[in-house]
């Protein structure tokens, strides 16, 4: 699949017509453009009846926090859900692009999407762009030969597992997955445990922070519970808001017009210029 | 990791001979640790790794060594300077004994000479390459310290080293209680133990744990934990997933 919009029959393999171009720009100067980076805890793991994924809601851009409540749990089918960390640019884009792709592929098929068919398009995207898409995805969804659970890495390699974690904040949900997952989890288990790995990402990872979403597949239904935790609200220190430390008075009642010092008067026909 | 300092190039014999005395780089290098004070004490854990680049080259080494009566030191990093703070703490313990004055070095005590020596090699842009915890009971009173090899020193209730940073401290800081009793401390760093070993490429199945209390420092003979490899996702990865792992 070409992006490329020059009219030449397709020679296989990579493109790389404009190397050369950009390392003359990088030479004389130019600087590449930063890029949002969503630092993240994303999860996902099979329980018994399908998926369940969970993802913080933080953006960050460098040491800022750009968004405190992003959207990082991604619609890929009506049956397939896909969370994203890395470059907010790539992730968004690379799962837009695919979930459209899926929906021209159910018109055609008339069938159910499959979440292999999901990962081989997303593989086979980031793979031709070595790396430089950015993108680094849980996969999960429901489909006619059973749930399943991948993780796609930026270079395009993909692994297929019963719970998995991405993004920074990897490390410290894997833990607590490591130490507690087993298989056969009921629903509410499932969810219980995928919002403990991401709050674990939440408070012990820079990058990911503010809320839970959890996103649960099942066969033939779905539930997107968006902020289903908020573990870091927003605190006044009154409970009323702003509290006046006076009550403010009322002095007067007695209302005076203002006298009128000009005289308007509409002149039809001369209307202001635009 | 290099350090490189600014030197006037007139004796490159001269500089040559000054690199070569000063740490570069860790050679053979030991895991993590990971500690927590509990009811009587302190207890902690290790494995018995020496990691030779990638390659396990050592199966035995004891990263915890007994300071004292009252102290327990556990090191994570190179093993040579390791072994040679090790020396060092000996000649101290030894200088405290020859004072003969009923009095003896504190965990307290042991932690603040460590902070200085690591401290003051760092300045010198030679480090011991090491992440070193610190633990002891004294006079009631538990300690747990930690010292890294630029300095940076501090107690805590639970410490952990190198990958236990990001594997166990989360667990740590979600299920560490004051309160704990030895049953519940060695579960405790066994969980955190267990994760270490599934996730970290140089952690071996082969541990120790050290218990300080009042009486004194016992460490463990070394043992492995039961891993569970039986997810029926392992059994057939690909089932549904023809062509990818």
């Amino acid at each position: 699949m070409s992006q490329s919009s020059v009219d030449l029959p397709p020679k296989g393999g990579f493109s790389f017509d404009l190397c050369k171009r950009n390392d003359m720009l990088t030479q004389k100067g130019l600087k590449a453009p930063g890029f949002l980076k969503t630092g993240t805890t994303i999860v996902g793991l099979i329980f018994q009846d399908g998926v369940i994924l969970g993802a913080d809601t933080r953006a960050t851009e460098g040491p800022i926090v750009a968004d405190k409540n992003c959207e990082k749990i991604h619609y890929m089918a009506p049956n397939i859900y896909c969370c994203g960390a890395g470059t907010a640019a790539d992730t968004e884009a690379v799962t837009d692009m695919v979930s459209s792709q899926l929906r021209l592929h159910r018109y055609q098929t008339g069938r159910d999407s499959r979440v292999i068919t999901a990962l081989t398009l997303l593989k086979k995207h980031l793979f031709s762009y070595q790396g430089h898409v950015s993108a680094a995805l849980v996969l999960g969804g429901v489909d006619i030969s059973g749930p399943h659970l991948h993780t796609i890495y930026p270079h395009g390699s993909t692994d297929t597992l019963p719970f998995a974690t991405m993004g920074s904040g990897s490390l410290a949900a894997m833990s607590v997955f490591e130490a507690k997952y087993k298989e056969g989890l009921t629903r509410d288990e499932g969810i219980k445990l995928v919002a403990e790995a991401i709050c674990s990402g939440i408070f012990n990872d820079l990058g990911s922070g503010s809320n839970v979403d959890i996103c649960v597949i099942t066969k033939g239904h779905k539930e997107y519970l968006r902020n289903y935790m908020e573990p870091n609200p927003r605190t006044y220190v009154s409970s009323k808001g702003y509290s006046f430390t006076k009550k403010t008075e009322v002095l007067l009642t007695k209302i005076t017009p203002l006298s009128e010092r000009v005289e308007v008067v509409e002149v039809a026909g001369e209307a202001m210029e635009e | 990791m290099t350090f490189t300092i600014p030197i006037d190039n007139g004796d490159a014999l001269k500089n040559a001979e000054a690199d070569s005395q000063r740490t570069l780089y860790p050679y053979v290098t030991g895991t993590s640790i990971v500690a927590i004070k509990y009811k009587d004490g302190v207890l902690m854990a290790s494995d018995m790794g020496g990691s030779y680049g990638s390659t396990l080259r050592y199966k035995n080494i004891e990263r915890m060594q007994a300071i004292g009566k009252h102290s327990l030191l556990g090191a994570s990093g190179e093993i040579s300077d390791f072994q040679e703070i090790l020396r060092y703490l000996d000649e101290l313990v030894l200088n405290d004994n020859m004072w003969d004055d009923g009095n003896s070095l504190g965990p307290k005590e042991v932690h603040n000479y460590l902070t200085r020596v690591m401290y003051n090699r760092r300045n010198k842009f030679n480090p011991l390459w090491n992440t070193l915890v610190l633990g002891g009971v004294k006079n009631g009173e538990s300690y747990l310290g930690m010292v890294s090899m630029i300095g940076v020193s501090f107690e805590d209730n639970h410490v952990a080293t190198g990958f236990g940073n990001h594997l166990a401290r989360p667990i740590l800081r979600d299920e560490w209680r004051a309160d704990l009793s030895f049953e519940e401390g060695v579960k405790l760093l066994e969980k955190c133990m267990r994760v270490l070993l599934y996730r970290d490429r140089s952690a071996i199945n082969k541990l120790q744990i050290a218990k300080i209390t009042e009486e004194g420092v016992t460490v463990s003979q070394p043992y492995s934990l039961k891993t569970f490899w039986e997810f029926s996702a392992f059994h057939n990865p690909t089932a549904g997933a023809q062509g990818s792992w």
